[in-house]
């Protein structure tokens, strides 16, 4: 993908910056307003898609390169587990065990802010890896792959 | 609460028609757009019910699919295949809507619903009543995906993984070589 016009590239240069603090909010606030890990990782990937739509994904990849990717989303999965075990080691598989703090405060309620953004990280991290796949795996037209198997 | 169902109804009659018109349109892409306006729809449909985390995850994962999906299908050749009318698929589609239809009428004339928006709430009286004290957890959506309920979302988070996986080891065309592979080929 080589990206587009000087117009696109230059108002997604102003906008991206502000989709990844919107989607930062969705994910530290999710357990005050709505929101949450999962929406907010989604917005954070969509950030870095804009991007690699706009400049191409040599662009996209040096912010984010895909085996950096591959290692959040697995850190991200990996610590939500981490997350339950803790709570089975004082009690029951996901106890919350952490102090719960005052309610409606930002360091409040214990183990779901910490959980929100683990699931942020991975959500975030393999959907823009769908999107990294769709565009850097060499694509075939199916005509192409048919005439392969015939000849 | 005000009464929503006018709003709701309009919305629902126009999730069928662009779902059957996603369905019956010849050009690939009009038909990835009827599904993405269905899907708007229904995220309108959640604010309207008063769920803004629902409306807000199923409104950006349906730009995200609307971008994959434009993306995946705006570089195929996107003509229509077959013109003839599959029978089976005609008569399945018959026999569910007779079985919607008499369903519906089952609980329409018998005994019928719940109110609207007061179900039996049995599980999720606790739920809601021992939220914030329990977590201290303004945000109750919150406090049970992540806390009375967070082994779900567990399970959750796995099939995501395990689909990602799966995408991407189908998408890769070629095999993966160490460095010594090469070298020594």
């Amino acid at each position: 993908m080589k990206g587009m016009t000087l117009i696109v590239r230059t108002i997604t240069d102003f906008v991206v910056g502000f989709i990844v603090v919107f989607g930062a909010y969705i994910v530290l606030y999710g357990h005050l307003t709505p929101g949450g890990g999962f929406a907010g990782g989604v917005i954070i990937a969509c950030a870095f898609i804009l991007l690699m739509l706009a400049h191409g994904k040599d662009v996209a990849f040096s912010k984010l390169g895909q085996h950096t990717a591959h290692v959040l989303d697995s850190a991200g999965a990996l610590t939500f587990l981490l997350i339950g075990w803790i709570g089975l080691t004082a009690g029951y598989f996901f106890m919350n065990v952490f102090g719960r703090g005052e309610p409606f405060r930002l360091l409040s309620s214990g183990m779901i802010l910490p959980a929100n953004i683990a699931i942020a990280f991975k959500v975030g991290s393999s959907l823009f890896l769908v999107f990294a796949a769709l565009a850097t795996f060499r694509r075939k037209s199916f005509r192409a792959i048919i005439e392969d198997e015939l000849t | 609460m005000e009464n929503i169902t006018p709003q709701l109804y309009t919305l629902l009659v126009f999730m069928v028609v662009g779902s059957v018109v996603a369905i019956e349109t010849r050009n690939l892409l009009s038909a990835v757009i009827s599904v993405s306006a269905v899907g708007f729809a229904l995220s309108v449909a959640f604010l309207f019910l008063g769920a803004p985390d629902i409306a807000i995850t199923q409104l950006v994962v349906e730009v995200l699919v609307l971008v994959i999906l434009i993306r995946g299908t705006i570089l195929i050749d996107n003509t229509a295949i077959e013109s003839h009318r599959d029978t089976l698929a005609v008569v399945t589609s018959l026999i569910f809507f007779g079985l919607v239809l008499g369903f519906g009428a089952m609980i329409f004339g018998g005994a019928g619903f719940p109110e609207f928006g007061e179900p039996l709430m049995r599980v999720s009286k606790v739920y809601v009543q021992t939220g914030l004290p329990a977590t201290h957890a303004a945000n109750i959506v919150t406090a049970i995906i992540l806390d009375f309920r967070a082994y779900d979302t567990l399970g959750e988070a796995t099939v995501l993984f395990t689909s990602i996986l799966g995408a991407l080891a189908l998408m890769r065309r070629e095999g993966k070589t160490t460095r010594r592979e090469v070298a020594t080929a």
